[in-house]
């Protein structure tokens, strides 16, 4: 017969890893100033990512300056010079949930689980993109200066 | 004398396509509505006009055979019961419906199975079995060229509502909803493909890329999956309630059946 004392115990022992992925990131007026991971994001990695249909999907909706992929989206604004309009930290928060700014948009949060309906169940309490994704992608919308 | 017969038939031709295409540019006034059929290209638009090239047809004529042929303890064929194909004419331009003595709409193919079971006394077809898709498809090209026109049953009101909810609530991990791509964004390119307005004219639908014909069931699991939502199980009546809210939508449009996609 397990106390609940040493299943608390247990649980928390169990959690570490999950909880460090699942820290709510620190919004700071319209953006989220610090690294998600602690560390800066890799631009190169960052390119593939967004490129890429099946992860980063944001060619889908967003045309942006990646001339080898012919087949890019006119739902939302191209993300040339997106590094020029916004901080790093503005870029964040657009990629995290972008719901905080815009409640009605159409783009998906990235880093977040909570508030989804009927999620498929491979993807169920996964966020689209890690934190590590998440900066990539930040670093290179950074270096999109008009 | 028979040179003015065919003169006379030829005018009334004529005059009726000329009154059709009145109609039609009168209602192009005011309709804005397009079928996914005209989001096409045009060689993918040719080979659906021709019968000969659209491979849609091969299951309508596989259909024809179902049609014909005794199944079940019952040892009867749909013909047996409802003679030929002119019996069919206009019924899928007005599915889903609400069968005699039941309380829930089936869609054409759930009617198929009702056949199937209650009156063939044979098992029903799985979902997106060659046999279904081919008596839909068969049924369906039926009723190609004409309306599309919703039973006014009142008893399907709920149920239809119940579709118009599901178009507009978002889910998946995407977080979207049917409506924020097929009304709001219709017409536009989602990476390379243009969204259409998702209007069930022509299904069941040849499309390229599953090198088969399928249902409008697969196309809905399709969007469901895009969006990583999970799909409704197959025998739902979540996609009964979507299909009545699309057909009440799509209310006046010509039917298409079958239509090619890429
Ligand atoms: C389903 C559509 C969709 C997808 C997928 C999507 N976005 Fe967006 N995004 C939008 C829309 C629409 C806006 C406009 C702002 C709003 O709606 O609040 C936007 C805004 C942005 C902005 C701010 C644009 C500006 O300059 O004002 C950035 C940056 C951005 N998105 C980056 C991305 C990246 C990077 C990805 C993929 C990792 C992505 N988006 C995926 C729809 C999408
Ligand atoms: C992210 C955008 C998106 C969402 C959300 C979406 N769809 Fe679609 N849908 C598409 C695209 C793009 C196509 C055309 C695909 C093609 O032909 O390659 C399509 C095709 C269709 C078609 C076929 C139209 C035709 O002419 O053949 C129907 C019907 C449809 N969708 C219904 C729905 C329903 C119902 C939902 C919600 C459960 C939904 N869609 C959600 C993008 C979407």
């Amino acid at each position: 017969m397990l106390r609940p004392g040493l299943l608390a115990a247990a649980l928390a022992l169990a959690a570490p890893a999950a909880v460090a992925q699942q820290i709510a990131p620190q919004i700071v007026g319209d953006g989220i100033p610090a690294s998600l991971t602690g560390q800066p994001g890799d631009a190169a990695r960052g390119r593939a990512i967004v490129a890429n249909r099946g992860i980063g999907l944001c060619l889908l909706c967003h045309s942006g300056p990646i001339a080898e992929e012919r087949f890019q989206g006119d739902l939302s604004p191209s993300l040339a010079g997106a590094g020029s309009r916004w901080s790093e930290g503005q870029l964040r928060l657009r990629i995290v949930d972008g719901a905080r700014l815009n409640a009605d948009t159409i783009m998906p949060a990235y880093y977040r689980t909570s508030g989804l309906q009927r999620v498929a169940r491979n993807f169920d309490g996964k966020t689209i993109l890690s934190a590590a994704q998440v900066e990539d992608v930040v670093a290179y919308l950074a270096t999109l200066k008009d | 004398m028979k040179v003015l017969r065919l003169g006379i038939g030829l005018a009334i031709v004529f005059a009726a396509s000329w009154a059709l295409a009145q109609g039609m540019a009168d209602k192009g006034a005011t309709d804005k509505r397009r079928s996914g059929t005209q989001d096409m290209g045009e060689a993918l638009q040719k080979m659906q006009d021709d019968d000969t090239a659209n491979p849609g047809m091969l299951f309508v004529q596989l259909g024809g055979q179902l049609w014909g042929k005794a199944a079940g303890a019952a040892g009867k064929s749909c013909a047996d019961c409802h003679g030929g194909a002119a019996s069919m004419k206009g019924v899928a331009a007005r599915y889903p419906a609400i069968p005699k003595d039941a309380d829930a709409p089936v869609d054409l193919e759930g009617r198929i199975n009702l056949c199937r079971t209650a009156n063939q006394q044979a098992a029903g077809f799985p979902p997106e079995s060659r046999e279904l898709l081919a008596l839909a498809a068969y049924v369906a090209h039926q009723s190609r060229g004409l309306p599309i026109a919703p039973p006014d049953d009142p008893k399907l009101v709920p149920f239809r509502l119940k579709g118009q909810d599901l178009w507009k609530v978002r889910q998946g991990q995407l977080n979207l909803s049917c409506a924020i791509c097929h009304d709001d964004n219709a017409g536009r390119k989602l990476a390379g493909v243009t969204i259409p307005e998702a209007h069930p004219t022509g299904y069941p639908i040849y499309r390229l890329e599953w090198q088969t014909l399928g249902s409008l069931k697969r196309r809905l699991r399709n969007c469901l999956a895009g969006i990583r939502a999970e799909p409704y199980a197959y025998d739902a009546t979540e996609y009964v309630m979507l299909d009545l809210f699309l057909m009440d939508r799509a209310r006046g449009m010509m039917l298409e059946s079958p239509g090619v996609r890429p």
